[in-house]
């Protein structure tokens, strides 16, 4: 017999926090890999919900082309705040 | 991404980029994290797979020798607490698994291997357990050089590795701080429960030692284990602290460490010990271990018992696509 599918689980820590991905399981279907997912991810109240989503359907950029991907971001500091020099004695900004 | 569904067709480059070898070498030097899509050499995700699928097959077959405890435990509250324990353990497992398979090997092949006896797991798992004290002792001794082990891989250069040891660490207190809970009832118990405590500390001292691998002379993968960030102390250094934090752990409870050359050497700062029985050590290695064979008939019987739960739940998914289909 071959592997269970794979599934990738996300844990709402508490309320007002997103989903964060902690790591991932085996099923044959969706409703199982979220009693896996709460088996293996959550016994010491961990979380208070949990997502499960096959990790074939992930689609992630590529390692190798990650400077083609994020360096254009590198020489716009002009993005940030702390580019532009306001005078001391104006405040509220 | 964390985990990928990886091609079961291993690819074995022959020569490697040099370039990229050197940029890997001094990501990693760097203290950078590697992780499952980035380049690597064939020879650290070698290395890597064998040591996370030899640590997941441990706490997988690290479950048998306390799991034959859970119906004998003396009390309802000791019974929950190696209930939660034990299933710690197939959660540890689970945790590894999957860290072992973004490096391209599945969990059948890993499965497979442990059940067909190529693979390896730690030595400690083919002492018996013989009575209640030996829970305690394991809890404190094993799950004590356990977490010596681990705490430094949480900072091991495989992203995959080091968050799932980051998961087993915060659990695996709970493991030791019980198991010296169980020492200290016994030791303060009657006469037969002290010394079944110090029994019990007799028979495991020595294979908790073990546990932390060949002498560093004896230990040829050492430096380049160290150089990748796989390994961040040595046998030596990890056992040393080991002797040093839980002797006097033997102390307070009133029990006898088994080695008679123990010893505070004050110039050291250290504990002095005797020498480990390596002999011992590659005979349990090399599967002569006292109940070797038991845990792995065990362990294949756990599994050939479940098979029909998983081809139900197979049967079962397979329905409902084909119902959703329809």
């Amino acid at each position: 017999m071959s592997d269970w599918p794979l599934w990738e689980v996300f844990v709402r820590s508490r309320g007002g926090m997103a989903h964060r991905h902690v790591g991932s399981v085996h099923a044959p279907d969706a409703e199982i890999a979220l009693r896996h997912a709460r088996d293996t991810y959550t016994r010491r109240m961990e979380g208070v919900s949990l997502w499960v989503v096959p990790s074939a359907s992930i689609t992630a950029s590529d390692p190798g082309q990650d400077e083609a991907m994020f360096d254009p971001a590198v020489d716009k500091v002009y993005r940030h705040p702390t580019f532009y020099t306001i005078p001391e004695d104006v405040k509220h900004i | 991404m964390y985990t990928t569904e990886l091609s079961k067709t291993k690819k074995v480059a022959s020569t490697e980029d040099p370039d990229k070898l050197a940029a890997f070498e001094a990501r990693v030097a760097a203290d950078e994290f590697i992780e499952p899509k980035d380049w690597m050499p064939e020879a650290y995700r070698r290395t890597l797979t064998r040591q996370i699928s030899q640590h997941a097959h441990s706490e997988i077959v690290g479950m048998l020798p306390e799991g034959n405890w859970i119906t004998r435990a003396p009390s309802l509250r000791r019974k929950a607490i190696l209930l939660a324990k034990v299933q710690d353990e197939a959660g540890h497992g689970l945790y590894l698994y999957s860290a072992a398979e973004t490096l391209g090997t599945s969990r059948e092949e890993m499965i497979e291997a442990l059940h067909s006896g190529k693979a390896k797991y730690s030595t400690i798992f083919n002492y018996p357990t013989l009575t209640w004290a030996d829970i305690g002792a394991i809890g404190w001794l094993v799950d004590g050089a356990a977490i010596m082990n681990q705490v430094p891989l949480q900072r091991t250069s495989y992203g995959p590795y080091a968050r799932a040891m980051v998961r087993v660490c915060k659990e695996e207190s709970f493991h030791q701080r019980q198991g010296y809970e169980i020492m200290m009832v016994m030791a303060a118990g009657t006469a037969d429960q002290k010394r079944m405590a110090q029994d019990a500390l007799n028979r495991w001292w020595w294979p908790s030692l073990m546990m932390f691998g060949p002498p560093d002379a004896d230990s040829p993968n050492t430096a380049q284990s160290m150089r990748w960030r796989i390994k961040r102390e040595t046998n030596d250094e990890l056992r040393q602290r080991f002797v040093d934090i839980t002797v006097p752990q033997a102390d307070a409870l009133g029990l006898q460490v088994p080695d008679p050359a123990l010893k505070w050497n004050e110039s050291r700062g250290h504990y002095d010990f005797g020498e480990v029985d390596w002999e011992e050590f590659y005979a349990v290695v090399r599967g002569e271990g006292p109940v070797a064979k038991e845990r792995m008939t065990a362990r294949r019987q756990a599994w050939e018992d479940g098979a029909w739960v998983r081809e139900a739940a197979a049967a079962y998914a397979a329905k409902k696509a084909r119902r959703q289909a329809a």
